[in-house]
């Protein structure tokens, strides 16, 4: 059975450790929080925050406080907030130790499509090229094939690129994989899910 | 020197003009300048070009002035929210600049400090590098990125005192002490004015030498994703 949500968000937590300063996406990136456990894990939020607290209560939020999703949050006792100049600052200068986003495609170079599809409505990048250029470990969690059953594990990406060799890991619903020199390394795969499976439904080299 | 003014449109007076580069503040709806964007709509001024991380809705922040197609171009990272944005880009009659977030952040601090470039690792081997100057350090690329000198700069702060001290309120800030520091004139809105001595001058956001008119006023605060969370039982 291949991992489903909350089982790859679960196996990305593993990845964070003790005292890191960690950058969550949107998505199933988000589900990650659900499964720290005991850690000490800060979470950024790259619109100024350090420090993100969970979803408020009914009636307890505030238009002052919400995460890079838009979404209304709260703070926590370790809280601090900054400008969008440092908020960006401390991602571009290495600061932040990992960043866990989604994907619609990732080459086995490392190269990460997420922001774009020629001639579907663009939305912006935001602040996904800054965060894959400047975080120092970059986990991709995502789906291992799209809607059509193809391969999102890529050769080389077809799609806009929102950087180049920028990816360190990627979680998908059938296992866990390493960018390496010449490919992509197997490093596990999800329960009950055989490696030829996961190299049946990978197009990028696997060495 | 009295830096108050009664009201958003008074402020406005004799610095707002057609074809502008307004560089505003905010994140989503969240921190805007929805103030003095009113009273940009209600001057009138048209063919501006708007440095702001987004474009608002349809009915609120920057997209009030894209119903009144005052906009003529728009240099922001996330644009998503807003289907009239998105209307008038396809059809050619609104131009738009992607910038990354960080990228456009800085772009402001360093218009601000009189820095007219500086180099990045964002954007390397993407379209955003396109026609940019490649620069190595230490074995690695680097694109070349331009300050933002802007016209004028509209933000919002959560209290000034009357010599244009700020301070902002929790993720309100977000953009608003870069965009107030990259214009020639800057105008802040704020929910209180207290006097001078009132604020602690250790919590200081951003200091009045960036600000050159303040205006009070009643902010909607609109939240764009209310998301909560239930209450367990007790």
């Amino acid at each position: 059975m291949p991992w489903d949500r909350d089982q790859m968000a679960a196996r990305a937590a593993e990845e964070l450790e003790d005292g890191m300063y960690v950058n969550l996406g949107i998505g199933i990136p988000t589900l990650v929080a659900n499964y720290v456990g005991d850690k000490d894990i800060t979470l950024q939020s790259e619109n100024g925050m350090l420090g993100m607290g969970p979803f408020p209560f009914e009636g307890e939020e505030d238009p002052d406080l919400i995460n890079a999703g838009k979404q209304t949050i709260t703070e926590l006792s370790r809280t601090a907030y900054f400008d969008s100049a440092m908020s960006f600052g401390m991602i571009r200068g290495g600061k932040i130790a990992a960043a866990i986003l989604g994907a619609m495609e990732v080459a086995e170079n490392g190269d990460l499509a997420n922001w774009m599809i020629p001639g579907k409505l663009v939305k912006g990048m935001g602040g996904a090229m800054d965060l894959v250029a400047g975080v120092r470990k970059v986990i991709v969690v995502m789906d291992h094939q799209n809607k059509a059953g193809e391969s999102k594990l890529l050769k080389e990406c077809t799609l806009p690129l929102t950087g180049k060799g920028v990816v360190d890991r990627i979680i998908t619903n059938l296992g866990v994989l390493d960018v390496v020199e010449g490919g992509l390394k197997i490093v596990e795969c999800a329960d009950g899910v055989t490696e030829d499976e996961l190299r049946a439904a990978t197009d990028a080299t696997i060495v | 020197m009295n830096k108050i003014y009664g009201s958003a449109a008074e402020a406005l007076e004799g610095v707002l003009s057609d074809g502008m580069l307004i560089a505003a503040g905010g994140f989503g709806l969240c921190g805007i300048p929805e103030l003095l964007l009113q009273a940009i709509k209600e001057n009138g001024a048209k063919d501006l070009t708007f440095a702001s991380n987004n474009a608002g809705v349809d009915d609120f922040g920057i997209g009030i002035l894209l119903q009144t197609r005052q906009v003529k171009k728009m240099i922001s990272s996330y644009v998503g929210e807003n289907a009239e944005f998105m209307r008038q880009y396809l059809s050619g009659e609104l131009e738009l600049e992607f910038n990354p977030q960080g990228t456009l952040a800085e772009r402001m601090r360093a218009g601000g400090a009189g820095i007219p470039g500086f180099y990045t690792k964002t954007g390397v081997g993407t379209q955003i590098a396109e026609g940019k100057e490649v620069k190595q350090f230490n074995g690695e690329d680097y694109i070349l990125e331009e300050g933002i000198f802007a016209d004028l700069s509209i933000v919002k702060a959560w209290k000034a005192d009357d010599t244009g001290n700020l301070v902002f309120r929790k993720t309100a800030r977000n953009f608003n002490p870069p965009a107030a520091m990259c214009g020639k004139v800057c105008i802040v809105e704020v929910e209180e004015i207290v006097p001078r001595g009132s604020l602690d001058p250790d919590h200081i956001h951003l200091p009045g030498i960036y600000v050159h008119r303040i205006i009070q006023g009643e902010h909607e605060k609109r939240i764009e994703k209310v998301t909560t969370r239930k209450r367990e039982e007790a």
